[in-house]
């Protein structure tokens, strides 16, 4: 397995399950299981006793690898310099090496064979290609806020075009599944469309997808100028008008690992936010760096290997979003939408706190529903 | 067994109750030295009533029981040594009451440090907790039932020295208030009630479970800022520490002696972290911290250490990250230490016994003490980093750490947390009526001897 030599080098000092503040646990699923098994240094040390026969390879030890949602607190987080880039990509290659072995939990092995299917409709032949991702294109709540960006992008006069039908998984997923033949197979594929359109600059809707097209494709031949969204919006509105005559809202941002930890993008989406009069920006204990995710990368919005806990990140954000006063807790991801929603219910915050995309919020004080300075 | 996982599952649910292999290989061990030893089933319990509930049952079934914090003491005394449960404490880790007037936190047992920290930062920013070295998911608990010390040890003792009271679960079952808390709802003292506190106190979890507990808080100084004072000679070091205590200006001193970085290589520092609410208060305790040495200054054989400002940051940094990092000096992750309770005036040879010993078993070192008290006593600590992977070297540092134990106990010094090896070697020097004392007391608190057995027990 890769990685493998620096498995042992974890100390299992902790300061991989906390945020920078030390306010609460910050590792998804270490908050939902609360086993020391389900941290990362649990997961490091049994990692390790499995390749050196000390442990079997069960199907809970298949479940504590695969709960790992790919978030990087604890590579934002340990103490120990240059190890700590390694972390995720340790426990990345033991999916891999599950996922080359075919024993994965059947969850993970639905979700992988999922990734491969498509029913998005097509567009095409604009300035940016428009990449809907997995949970944009399947997931009825992904679906809206797909509609939701795009109305956003169309009105701020953003020249966009989609792959449509033939736009397949970005394979982030996968990718952070440990399945990696299956990723550079999307990838690969996705690859080959984008270069026989000519797409040089591609717009995400989903931060999983903006950080595997940014980081990832370069080395499968895909160079492309990448975007989330946000970073696209945010100067665009800076010019738009809104409606004064509606009621100050107090809004949270939920930082999304991808945008944050792994792409250091913080300040966009807050500047969406900042662009909309009457919009009362607040700052929930964990965002920035120290940002709980929600619990649903690596897989985990498909597979439920966290969400059927009894505690879960999700739940601990909503909580934290309700404490920060604020009414509308704000996302940047349809994953983080799908996951933080349901949290709220399960909580019973909902009617306490409304979990809404970015663009959604923008489209609801715009000027007149359907007009900016720009469109 | 069966039944007994049934029976926990009832009381705790079947979310929080393991006997699965991948949890007893992960609790068989800490990051230290010593050799794993599994439990049965590992539990983690939600409030005082759950507690005591375990409990019941694990005296019905005459089955051992192990508390454990974050699991963070190195030296293996969170193990299950002769199997049984694991009581996994942090899921109670709610913050209970801040006392803004009478300066005390009440905790759960399995609050950690970092997150008493943080609370105080955000809702109490003028008060303050001692912290230990500890990485800050170490639990207030965990550290205060350890005898533990940490970054306000000069000016106020021991951890245990600034508990208020305990809550605790007896290892029969009934739950017990001890401290002014037993006939008050404040948690202000342990005076002036026979002070039972030490039933639980240094004891390796073998007297009861603690579930709550209060500890003093300090004023929180607006400015904080250190000093670094280097000497060559570790004769000289009981002096400088008696005449730096006797000023009790500072709040926290420590002695640090290391081969790595290069530039402290050969010397011996005491940083001296002391704080303030005004500049000119802060230079007023500089001035009288830097005359109680000036006798070294002026003869050139010691002095302070120009520090920059990004060079202060570590050494104010609580707790210090950097201590951590020692245990991948072998790119190994592992490392453990003696830390010796013993007077001050042992420094010196103290000192040279490590040097002796880190030489002669070809480990990585880190040699130091925390001042306890205004010089009343120092943990001197003795580090040793090891390889995980290499099991030569593990038994090196278990060597180096076997022979540092025994050189303390015989010196004078007691060692702290002991290890098992460690804990023979006092038991040789203790006073067999202290001994049989212990015995006595534990044989009434836990008739079935279900509380951590293995531990001060004579083979």
């Amino acid at each position: 397995m890769q990685y493998a030599e620096i498995l042992h080098r974890c100390f299992r000092c902790g300061y991989c399950k906390l945020p920078g503040n030390y306010v609460d646990f910050n590792c998804p699923p270490y908050q939902a299981f609360r086993f020391e098994t389900y941290s990362p240094g649990g997961r490091m040390w049994l990692i390790r006793a499995w390749l050196e026969k000390k442990i079997e390879l069960t199907d809970r030890l298949q479940e504590i690898i695969f709960s790992c949602v790919s978030c990087g607190n604890c590579v934002a987080h340990c103490t120990f310099p240059k190890f700590k880039d390694q972390l995720l990509l340790a426990f990345t290659a033991a999916k891999e090496e599950l996922v080359n072995g075919g024993r994965v939990p059947p969850a993970i092995r639905d979700c992988l064979t999922r990734l491969t299917q498509s029913e998005i409709e097509r567009f095409d032949n604009q300035d940016y290609l428009f990449f809907v991702g997995d949970v944009g294109a399947f997931d009825a709540r992904g679906q809206e806020i797909a509609r939701s960006v795009v109305h956003c992008l169309s009105k701020n006069s953003i020249s966009f075009g989609l792959l449509g039908a033939a736009e397949i998984s970005d394979g982030n997923e996968a990718h952070a599944m440990g399945e990696t033949e299956l990723f550079h197979h999307l990838a690969g594929e996705n690859i080959q469309k984008l270069n026989a359109l000519g797409v040089r600059q591609i717009i995400t809707l989903s931060p999983h997808g903006f950080h595997v097209i940014k980081n990832e494709y370069p080395r499968l031949g895909g160079n492309y100028q990448v975007f989330h969204y946000s970073q696209i919006l945010a100067p665009a509105l800076q010019k738009a008008t809104f409606r004064a005559d509606l009621p100050p809202l107090r809004v949270t941002y939920h930082d999304s690992c991808y945008l944050g930890r792994h792409n250091q993008e913080y300040g966009s989406a807050r500047k969406m936010l900042g662009a909309v009069p009457g919009l009362e920006l607040v700052e929930m204990e964990r965002s920035f760096q120290n940002a709980l995710c929600c619990g649903g990368g690596g897989g985990n919005l498909f597979t439920g290997i966290i969400d059927s806990r009894l505690d879960t990140a999700a739940r601990s954000r909503v909580r934290e979003a309700v404490a920060s006063g604020a009414q509308v807790l704000a996302v940047g991801c349809p994953q983080c939408a799908v996951m933080l929603a349901d949290a709220a219910k399960v909580e019973n915050l909902d009617r306490q706190l409304e979990v809404k995309e970015l663009s959604e919020i923008v489209n609801s004080r715009l000027a007149s529903q359907y007009s900016t300075n720009n469109g | 067994m069966k039944e007994l996982y049934r029976e926990l599952v009832t009381i705790v649910g079947p979310e929080y109750v393991s006997d699965q292999p991948e949890e007893r290989y992960i609790y068989s061990m800490d990051p230290g030295t010593m050799p794993p030893a599994a439990p049965d089933l590992v539990v983690m319990p939600n409030s005082t009533e759950e507690v005591r509930r375990v409990i019941q049952v694990a005296n019905r079934h005459r089955i051992p029981v192990v508390p454990l914090g974050a699991g963070l003491v190195l030296s293996g005394l969170s193990r299950a040594l002769h199997g049984g449960i694991i009581l996994d404490m942090k899921r109670m880790n709610r913050i209970l009451e801040i006392n803004e007037m009478s300066r005390y936190a009440l905790v759960e047992a399995g609050t950690s440090q970092g997150m008493l920290q943080a609370h105080l930062k955000k809702h109490h920013p003028g008060l303050k907790h001692s912290a230990p070295d500890a990485p800050p998911v170490a639990t207030i608990a965990g550290n205060v039932s350890i005898h533990g010390s940490g970054h306000l040890s000069h000016a106020h003792g021991f951890h245990s020295d600034m508990l208020n009271g305990l809550e605790v679960v007896l290892p029969t079952g009934e739950v017990v208030r001890i401290g002014s808390c037993a006939t008050s709802d404040f948690w202000f003292a342990r005076a002036p009630l026979p002070d039972l506190t030490g039933l639980f106190l240094g004891w390796a979890g073998t007297t009861g479970v603690i579930t709550k507990l209060a500890i003093k808080l300090y004023p929180n100084y607006r400015i904080n800022d250190v000093g670094v004072f280097v000497c060559e000679d570790p004769e000289l070091v009981p002096d400088i520490l008696h005449r730096m205590t006797g000023t009790q200006m500072a709040e926290d001193i420590t002695a640090w002696m290391s081969p790595k970085p290069d530039w402290a290589r050969g010397f011996l520092h005491c940083n001296i972290n002391y704080g303030a609410n005004s500049r000119e208060e802060l230079v007023w305790k500089r001035n009288l911290i830097r005359a109680s040495v000036k006798k070294y200054i002026d003869r050139k054989i010691a002095g302070f250490m120009p520090l920059p400002t990004a060079m202060k940051a570590p050494f104010l940094d609580v707790p210090g990250r950097i201590l951590t990092r020692f245990a991948d000096v072998r790119k190994g992750g592992g490392f453990e230490y003696v830390g010796a309770i013993m007077p001050v005036e042992l420094f010196p040879a103290a000192y040279r016994q490590g040097l002796e010993i880190a030489e002669q078993t070809a480990v990585s070192y880190s040699l130091g003490a925390r001042i306890i008290g205004v010089n009343h006593c120092m943990m001197f600590f003795y580090a040793y980093a090891f390889n995980r992977a290499d099991d030569a070297d593990v038994a090196r540092a278990q060597q180096a750490l076997e022979e540092t134990n025994r050189a303390v106990v015989n010196m004078g010094g007691i060692p702290w947390k002991a290890e098992l090896p460690a804990q023979k070697e006092i038991i040789r020097k203790m006073d067999p009526n202290m001994l049989a004392l212990m015995n006595r007391i534990r044989s009434v608190l836990d008739p079935n001897g279900i509380m951590n057995p293995g531990n001060w027990q004579v083979d």
